[in-house]
């Protein structure tokens, strides 16, 4: 049994302690946004914010999280989530779209952390999310994007 | 591919033109992508044809024939139909059609499918004309009503306009659904186009940015069990016997069985479908498998391509001329076997119901997935209805001749009796499981007389058909697989002496089209191969490739000519630690020039700037064809510097995720500068051309500023 905090709502799963979140979240909660893409933590599709940090849920046994408070893109609100979505929406940037939801994840993460980032810092904090459509080019625009949506 | 005539498009249409009233029906079967519709097609009330859904809301929804994994077709082929209703954009909304190959069948391939960059050019006379049917009928509604001649009446941004009275399209659409569609509207000219030819936003961005799109993986349905296959880890191989012992005692696990393609693990989980495959303890039997080394199905190849293998293409005296030359310039090429990768991993839902079958699947061909599920299940094809979801990516993957997919689903199903069944390969299933691109070899020769002509030009292809041994084969001709070898064939450059071989090799290593097929080695090898001849003939790379140009080929010509002018091509090769190379590929009909900027990052090429230069014919939508072009650079980048399938010796395949098969990543991502070259040809492809050119542009890029040729794929692997 493991209890913890999903997008501000308190939730308890019966499920195996080395069952990872992203199989909770997906199979038991139906909450689909977070992809299956690895299973290994190479790919960063299934990217959620784990007590304001992101975190593969694919490698994380639920028995861990016990009390924590999970975000997924279902649940991300806020100035800097709202600017990175609507930058990816302005600059069209998914293709087939299933890696989107943890791009958006770890860009607002990054913003969270470092409100103007430089390129560096998007290829630190990007680098662990794989686009298979490549839509690189424009996950970069839309951070800086977003960050010039923020600094207003 | 056959161009349509305009004739052949009308005839083949004819279903539109009678007024099919199918929908209500189709509509409840279209699955997921109803999320991007917001539902509205539920109260459709005008459907004047297969392909156009109006509502008294005012949407617009348009059946998609194609698959929705990335290329833009949503939003391609609404752009269409909402060109000729003039529709305003923001009511338009896109919906998968079902398999229904009598309604929704690939023009190009008289099937339904979506593959060959074809999307676009096959529907660019059909979706126009679904669009002009469904606007003439709102206007002559319009006409009736308001007792006006209908010649008079305007439409703009979706509103019908006479005088002061105005009405929408919702409005209109009880009306003109008791009318009968015309059965030849005029389409406007090209002078006339509102909507095409602007970047108008892509209709599936929201709900892909937001995590409401709804991909096969997403579904679960009541009482559903997930299922893992444990696959043979060689292929040709063969289960000898299995013990399910150790699985079936773990929580969660239901059932284990056999089927043709291995063993199958029922489970209420996900996690624990996987679990118990993990658990299953099988020995395999590999009489039949393919045991060689890929070190030794290249050996093989490369002896192979040494006999010459037949003639694909014979230009003046072939080959002849090479062996007396003044100068002779050999290389051999190696393409390594490459799996595609989606993302989203193969996957299907199958509910096996006493009324029949449903299918939920990211079906590429449904023409060909919902006769295999029928088949396997021993049932008429009219008990199967297959909902095509949006895909988390394909690139070819989805495109299963054999529909091997299809059947392994229904396998499941059988084995599993009456209910509902989630399958889902892991990316390790992706990886290993083959249906590969095809390694390859070519042998490449030229001979240069003293002053440096070119007497002759010899490409001997070696790798296995996609075509043979499926359903396509009938299509091969003398035995003749031109997937194989195209591209190194009708090369847009007069070589005056060529011989083109394609010798074809046999492995149970399953092959499927790969993005831009036979172009993914084809431009490589010809391109660094010309390449290395315009250097021993001491000619510039841009300026040596426009003279050696056929006179017919102008739209290479200017796809060349616009590239060196964007990156101000002036000759320099190396400057201030990068290297500069350029590639002209054509495929699909679609006509790509890119120069590469490389610098040496630890021995490997760093790729900091791409130009690119397109012709398309019509840009529809010009943002999804830089899209396109971007990322089939990316794709393209990743593949030729870090990417290949390997048999170990024993033959089983040496990566099994992302950490041994390596994706290119955003720090490796180059500047990319499109432009598209204006043009009033018809439409043609953008989701594979973007590819062929990447490769070679980098290899020739490297070449000028480290002085290695690379002629063994991935620069990885070449120890780079």
């Amino acid at each position: 049994m493991a209890r913890f905090e999903l997008n501000g709502k308190e939730v308890t799963v019966d499920v195996p302690d080395d069952t990872p979140l992203l199989w909770v979240l997906r199979d038991e909660l139906k909450m689909t946004g977070t992809k299956f893409g690895c299973g290994v933590a190479q790919c960063g599709a299934c990217t959620v914010m784990l007590d304001g940090m992101t975190r593969r849920s694919c490698v994380t046994p639920i028995g861990t999280i016990d009390g924590s408070s999970v975000t997924t893109i279902e649940g991300i609100d806020g100035p800097e989530a709202q600017a990175v979505q609507a930058a990816w929406e302005n600059l069209d940037v998914p293709q087939c779209g299933w890696c989107q939801s943890g791009q958006v994840m770890s860009a607002t993460a990054l913003l969270l952390e470092i409100p103007k980032p430089s390129d560096e810092d998007i290829d630190n904090a990007m680098a662990g999310n794989i686009c298979r459509c490549a839509t690189y080019v424009r996950i970069r625009k839309a951070i800086h994007d977003a960050a010039d949506t923020l600094e207003g | 591919m056959t161009k349509m005539n305009r004739r052949g498009f009308l005839a083949s249409s004819a279903g539109l033109v009678i007024g099919l009233s199918l929908p209500i029906a189709a509509r409840a079967q279209s699955g997921a992508a109803a999320a991007l519709s917001g539902g509205a097609t539920g109260d459709a009330s005008f459907a004047p044809n297969a392909f156009v859904r109006v509502a008294p809301d005012d949407t617009v929804t348009v059946m998609i024939k194609h698959i929705e994994f990335g290329q833009g077709p949503y939003t391609g082929l609404s752009t269409l139909v909402a060109e000729e209703m003039d529709a305003d954009w923001s009511q338009m909304r896109a919906e998968a059609a079902p398999a229904n190959n009598a309604l929704y069948k690939n023009l190009a391939f008289g099937l339904q499918g979506t593959g060959g960059s074809t999307a676009m050019a096959n529907s660019y006379m059909q979706m126009r004309k679904a669009g002009a049917a469904a606007r003439a009928m709102l206007v002559a509604a319009a006409a009736a009503d308001w007792g006006v001649d209908a010649s008079e009446i305007t439409v703009s941004k979706g509103v019908v306009r006479h005088g002061d009275k105005t009405a929408s399209f919702g409005a209109l659409a009880n009306a003109a659904a008791q009318l009968t569609p015309p059965e030849d509207p005029p389409v406007k000219t090209a002078d006339q186009f509102v909507l095409i030819g602007t970047d108008l936003p892509k209709l599936d961005t929201a709900a892909k940015t937001n995590g409401t799109a709804t991909f096969t993986m997403d579904l679960y349905r009541d009482g559903m069990q997930t299922v893992t296959v444990a696959h043979p880890p060689n292929f040709g191989g063969t289960v000898a016997s299995f013990d399910a012992a150790e699985a079936l005692k773990l929580p969660g696990v239901s059932a284990v069985q056999q089927i043709p393609q291995g063993i199958a693990v029922y489970a209420a989980s996900t996690y624990a479908a996987i679990k118990g495959r993990n658990a299953l303890r099988i020995d395999w039997d590999d009489s039949n498998a393919e045991t060689r080394s890929s070190d030794e199905i290249y050996a093989a190849f490369s002896e192979i391509a040494a006999e010459g293998g037949k003639d694909a293409e014979l230009i003046g005296n072939g080959a002849t001329g090479i062996d007396g030359a003044a100068q002779i310039i050999e290389a051999e090429f190696r393409f390594p076997y490459l799996a595609h990768a989606p993302m989203e991993p193969l996957d299907g839902v199958i509910e096996l119901r006493e009324d029949g079958v449903e299918v939920w699947m990211g079906s590429q061909f449904p023409a060909l997935d919902l006769p295999a599920v029928a088949g396997v299940l021993g049932l008429d094809a009219s008990a199967v209805t297959v909902n095509v979801m949006l895909a988390g990516g394909s690139f070819g993957r989805r495109a299963q001749d054999t529909a091997h997919f299809a059947a392994e689903l229904a396998e499941v199903a059988k084995a599993g009796g009456p209910g509902t069944y989630k399958l889902v390969w892991t990316r390790e299933d992706d990886l290993a499981g083959g249906y590969y691109r095809p390694l390859t070899v070519h042998r490449m020769r030229a001979g240069l007389a003293e002053d440096g002509t070119l007497l002759g030009w010899e490409d001997v292809i070696a790798n296995q058909s996609i075509m043979a041994g499926g359903p396509m084969a009938q299509m091969m001709q003398d035995g003749m697989d031109p997937t194989a070898y195209e591209g190194a064939t009708k090369m847009p450059y007069d070589l005056r002496h060529a011989r083109i071989g394609w010798a074809q090799v046999d492995s149970p290593v399953s092959v499927l089209w790969w993005r831009s097929v036979g172009h993914s080695h084809t431009g490589y090898a010809t391109e660094v191969f010309l390449d290395m001849v315009l250097e021993a003939q001491g000619k510039d790379p841009v300026q040596g490739r426009l003279e050696l140009m056929k006179p017919e080929a102008g739209r290479d010509r200017a796809a060349l000519e616009k590239v060196a002018q964007m990156a101000g091509w002036d000759g320099t090769k190396v400057r201030d630690g990068k290297g500069y190379g350029v590639a002209l590929h054509e495929s699909f009909e679609t006509y790509v020039a890119q120069i590469a900027e490389v610098e040496d990052r630890g021995g490997m090429p760093h790729v900091t700037r791409v130009w690119c230069a397109v012709d398309c014919g019509v840009a529809v939508n010009p943002n999804v064809i830089r899209a396109q072009m971007e990322g089939g650079i990316g794709f393209g980048i990743g593949s030729v510097l870090f990417d290949e399938i390997t048999l170990a010796p024993g033959g089983t395949v040496m990566q099994s995720n992302f950490d041994t098969y390596r994706m290119l990543r955003i720090h490796e991502m180059p500047d990319v500068m499109v432009e598209i070259i204006a043009s009033d040809a018809d439409p043609t492809g953008v989701g594979e051309p973007g590819l062929p050119p990447i490769g070679p542009a980098i290899a020739n890029a490297w070449r000028a500023l480290s002085g290695t040729n690379v002629t063994t794929l991935p620069f990885a692997k070449a120890g780079v």
